[in-house]
């Protein structure tokens, strides 16, 4: 029999479908696959009996006749920012250790209403801040790769660095993540899987837990550009609890999927080229625009001038918004409560909030506060918007030119864990080719190009126009096609 | 010009005022969550997840109270921003869950508009005067702290948390804690007939910051303090009047203002330090990024307006022109929702009971309204009951005195009974024999008895004593048991005395 956890979201669907396998059986090997796999770190909790419960739901539903859903006899990871009912939810913090939500986020429950399972709650970069999983209080996620003739563990990329490491090593079939900078797309270049932040707006924010709440978006990540068009299907949709969700009906992008770019224009952004980058990634940019023309594609070059600045202007907007987000810990109603003999409500936040966050949250607290401040918000935080509003334009003027743009995923590939921590300034480079399609909400995909002299994967981004997933899984369904990126990590856990 | 002054060591002293009122939004719900919002309700019992702030949940603007706050503007003739935003106030305390409050500095929804105050000679208003009105944004209610539930610990409510509030921002455009009362009255009147906010201060559906200063006349503005989160009128004027004289006291002592927050103690009539403005908070104020920008559609707009109610300076015009009345009672008919109400039902339905138009009556029913209805309503205390008190009996009895059927103690005295027993004027007029007697022959006889009787007084009037007059009448009355109709007595007295 198949080895079923080497499947993707596509083919368990259509086997339960068609009576291959159950439900169940597909639900008992991840379950097995996850428990074999504590050395990856990957889930803060497992939920073995949830997938099981929707496994079964789903053979029912079979037996009598009824129709599946787009998800139905797939268990997934659940990344441990998304409000799962009963279920422990903590963003991989310490001050939210132990809070059972007595709610389900939207994008979840979508998801289990599709008939997907839950395997259990991704690890993460505490409060999705991050870009190596290496700021999660539950320890850090261990990539399943690793260099070619080294023990050395490498970083799964972050924030969604549990549901990289998950859906390479093959312990989940596909994965949610959530990108407010770079959080799906660069985990997903780092572990050779695909990834999809899609428009700001489509998928519903509400019972998530917030980072930043002008960027984060939800977004499957799975093994192929199709897994990840049938799940993003199920997440998205507009919610009426969400103010700033979309009013506007879901496409089927899986039906709809074509790589026949004939007639498309491919945007080159020429700021892009930036020093730093490895030379493999800028060859496997090439090598990724001959693909693009290979399917038909025009190759054009397109500038989007203002791109230098959408890292700092990113890092005074996000952790402006998550200073503010992250004011509700304060150890009055939920999570932690640090309060020292005879001590006032003052005393009692700053114990809490000291203990209960890391220092990476920290760190984006006090930038954060900082910028809002009074004397400083002009200079800081109006500034930042306003370039904000000028990378925005940028693409824009851009999509005026090309219906696609190509570009790398990330300036390298994956890093040993524990090598960057030193300064801080260098790790936020990581997502300097992945903020500015966040600062503009557009949706933007990594898929997986090739694999360095190390080894190690490395990604092509795919942005597009705005509500334009379609364009983007099309171009990425091409070099998909083209790249026959089969490599994958051997087992060492 | 109020004249209204402070006797200093070194002169008088103007005092500027300017008032900051929150007013709860009338709404079954709360301005970001579909919690209820019912005063009273057991603690913690009309919370939701959002107002709670548990992880990820976000707020969505209640269209309701927008419209409120729309209206609510459009009734103070002020601009309305179809584009405002909403941002977010950041601080840190208990009884505020999501650790800010959502609220509109930079775009408010209500920009500039105003509000008349009417003059009152007694209170010392001597002129109709105008407040401006800086701007109405609306904002979340924070929750309420109780200190007095455990010996050590304190409690958290969050059943207000969320609740809408409109903050109304006046200019410093008052100079007397009467303009201050007045204004509040208005706007509180304003409110209710809009039908935005219930006013109800007691409950806390209204309350205000009230702002400060003192100057001598024609020099630039002080230095001002803000008294938080006074509950009454009469609280607001005190609170006025004692932070005012304390400044004067400070500044004549050579000292200055200290520009801060200080408690009204309603016990004592004084406020205090709260904050200066060294501790005052740094809100870091920032758009709400969990919320787009609030655009107006003007389908909506149009619906604001055409709801709007006669609004009272309208309807005070309307009673004295259109319908005769005295601007006294024009100005007391129309200053509350209630009196107004039974004015006008009141009013409808007498013109309809006698058969004339509504100015016709208008004067006589003002007059039953303000005055005599509530005499009667008042003298018998809980031995009526004022469900009895029906627009169509009170026109009934009006009717009857309109047709000199009754008089005006007969009236009184059938109204009475109608608030004790709720039976038929009517039938009440005939039963008791509470109608006047307008038989002349009945009258002449009696006028003819009583000359007769007083031949000597009757050779006085027609030497010049006229004053006797009064005298013929008040016999004729006594003779007729009071029931005469006043009006023939004379007549038929003066025709007869020559």
């Amino acid at each position: 029999m198949t080895d079923l956890t080497s499947l993707g979201v596509k083919e368990l669907r259509d086997g339960v479908a068609k009576g291959d396998f159950t439900a169940r059986e597909v639900a008992e090997a991840f379950n097995a696959a996850v428990a074999e796999a504590a050395d990856l770190n990957a889930f803060i909790v497992t939920t073995p009996d949830h997938a099981l419960a929707a496994a079964d739901k789903v053979d029912a539903d079979r037996a009598a006749g009824k129709d599946l859903g787009k998800m139905a006899g797939v268990p997934i990871g659940m990344k441990d920012l998304f409000a799962t009912y009963d279920v422990q939810t903590t963003a991989a913090s310490h001050i939210l250790e132990g809070f059972q939500p007595r709610y389900e986020s939207t994008v979840s429950q979508k998801l289990w209403d599709a008939g997907a399972g839950m395997l259990g709650k991704l690890n993460l970069d505490q409060f999705a801040m991050g870009s190596s999983n290496e700021t999660s209080y539950f320890g850090n996620v261990a990539s399943p790769w690793r260099k070619a003739g080294s023990n050395q563990p490498m970083s799964p990329g972050g924030s969604s660095g549990g549901s990289s490491a998950a859906v390479a090593a093959r312990i989940a079939p596909a994965a949610t993540g959530t990108d407010t900078g770079g959080s799906i797309r660069q985990p997903a270049a780092f572990t050779g899987i695909c990834g999809i932040k899609p428009t700001y707006g489509r998928c519903s924010r509400w019972g998530i837990v917030a980072f930043a709440s002008s960027l984060d978006q939800a977004g499957p990540m799975a093994r192929s550009v199709e897994d990840c068009a049938i799940m993003l299907g199920a997440m998205a949709g507009f919610d009426p609890k969400d103010a700033t969700s979309l009013q506007m009906d879901v496409p089927d992008w899986e039906a709809a999927l074509n790589s026949d770019l004939r007639g498309k224009k491919v945007g080159i952004p020429r700021e892009y080229r930036m020093e730093g980058t490895d030379q493999a990634i800028l060859d496997s940019w090439e090598r990724g625009k001959a693909w693009l023309r290979d399917a038909g594609a025009e190759i054009v070059d397109v500038s989007l001038p203002h791109t230098r600045y959408a890292l700092p202007a990113y890092y005074i907007v996000a952790p402006a918004e998550a200073s503010s987000n992250l004011a509700r810990y304060d150890g009055v109603r939920y999570g932690l409560r640090d309060l020292p003999d005879n001590v006032g409500l003052q005393d009692m936040y700053a114990a809490t909030r000291a203990a209960g966050f890391g220092d990476e949250v920290k760190r984006r607290i006090l930038i954060g506060t900082y910028v809002l401040s009074a004397g400083f918000y002009d200079a800081y935080y109006t500034q930042a918007q306003k370039v904000r509003a000028l990378v925005a334009r940028d693409f824009e003027r851009a999509f005026e030119q090309c219906d696609v743009i190509l570009a790398p995923t990330t300036p390298t590939a994956s890093f040993p864990l524990g090598s960057m921590n030193e300064d801080p300034l260098t790790m936020y480079l990581n997502d300097v080719f992945a903020v500015p399609a966040s600062l503009a909400g557009l949706p933007a995909m990594s898929v997986p190009a090739t694999i360095n002299a190390d080894g190690l994967p490395l990604g092509l981004q795919l942005v597009g126009k705005p509500f334009d997933e379609q364009g983007v899984l099309n171009a990425g369904l091409a070099i998909q096609q083209r790249a026959g990126f089969t490599a994958k990590p051997e087992k060492w856990w | 010009m109020s004249n209204y002054r402070i006797q200093g060591a070194t002169g008088e002293w103007e005092v500027v005022i300017g008032l900051e009122v929150h007013a709860q939004v009338t709404s079954n719900s709360k301005l970001f969550s579909g919690a209820a919002t019912a005063f009273g309700a057991e603690p913690n019992s009309q919370v939701s997840l959002v107002d709670a702030a548990m992880p990820g949940m976000l707020p969505v603007p209640n269209r309701e109270c927008i419209r409120q706050a729309v209206r609510t503007g459009m009734a103070i003739e002020a601009q309305i921003n179809a584009w405002s935003r909403f941002d977010r106030k950041n601080y840190f305390y208990a009884d505020l869950p999501q650790g800010y409050q959502i609220s509109q500095l930079y775009h408010p929804l209500v920009g500039e508009g105003s509000l008349l105050i009417e003059a009152d000679e007694k209170a010392g208003i001597p002129e109709d005067k105008v407040i401006g009105i800086e701007r109405i944004h609306v904002e979340q209610d924070a929750g309420k702290l109780m200190h007095d539930q455990h010996p050590t610990m304190s409690y958290v409510d969050l059943n207000r948390s969320g609740v809408a509030l409109m903050e109304i921002v006046s200019k410093p455009d008052m100079r007397s804690p009467a303009e201050a009362g007045a204004y509040l009255r208005k706007l509180r009147a304003i409110l209710r007939y809009v039908g935005s906010c219930d006013g109800n201060m007691e409950e806390g559906s209204m309350r205000a910051d009230v702002n400060v200063s003192v100057r001598k006349v024609g020099e630039p503005f002080g230095t001002r303090t803000e008294t938080k989160n006074v509950n009454s009128v009469r609280f607001v004027m005190q609170a006025i009047e004692h932070e005012a004289m304390r400044q004067v006291d400070v500044l004549e002592a050579g000292g200055t203002v200290v520009q801060e927050t200080r408690l009204f103690d309603p016990g004592t009539g004084t406020t205090r330090t709260m904050r200066s403005k060294e501790d005052a908070h740094d809100y870091r104020y920032f758009p709400d990024p969990d919320l787009l920008p609030l655009v107006l559609e003007d389908d909506f707009l149009a619906e604001c307006r055409a709801s709007l109610p006669e609004l009272p300076d309208a309807k005070r015009k309307r009673y004295v022109e259109a319908l005769g009345l005295t601007p006294y009672n024009a100005r007391e008919l129309t200053a509350e929702v209630e009196t107004f109400a039974r004015f006008e039902t009141l009013l409808a339905e007498t013109a309809k009971t006698i058969g004339k138009d509504e100015a016709a009556v208008a004067t006589q029913v003002a007059n039953w309204s303000l005055s005599v209805a509530p005499g009667v309503i008042k003298a018998l205390g809980d031995e009526g009951d004022p469900a009895n008190a029906t627009a169509a009996a009170q026109a009934s009895i009006l009717a009857m005195a309109d047709k000199g059927e009754i008089s005006g103690g007969q009236a009184k005295e059938i109204f009475e009974i109608v608030l004790r027993t709720g039976r038929d004027p009517n039938e009440i007029a005939d039963t008791e024999g509470l109608k006047q007697v307008s038989d002349t022959g009945a009258i002449e006889a009696a006028v003819d008895a009583i000359i007769a009787a007083n031949a000597d007084k009757v050779e006085q009037y027609r030497a010049g004593k006229e004053a006797l007059f009064g005298f013929f009448v008040g016999q004729t009355m006594k003779a007729m048991q009071g029931k005469a109709n006043p009006q023939l007595v004379n007549q038929l007295l003066k025709g007869k005395l020559g």
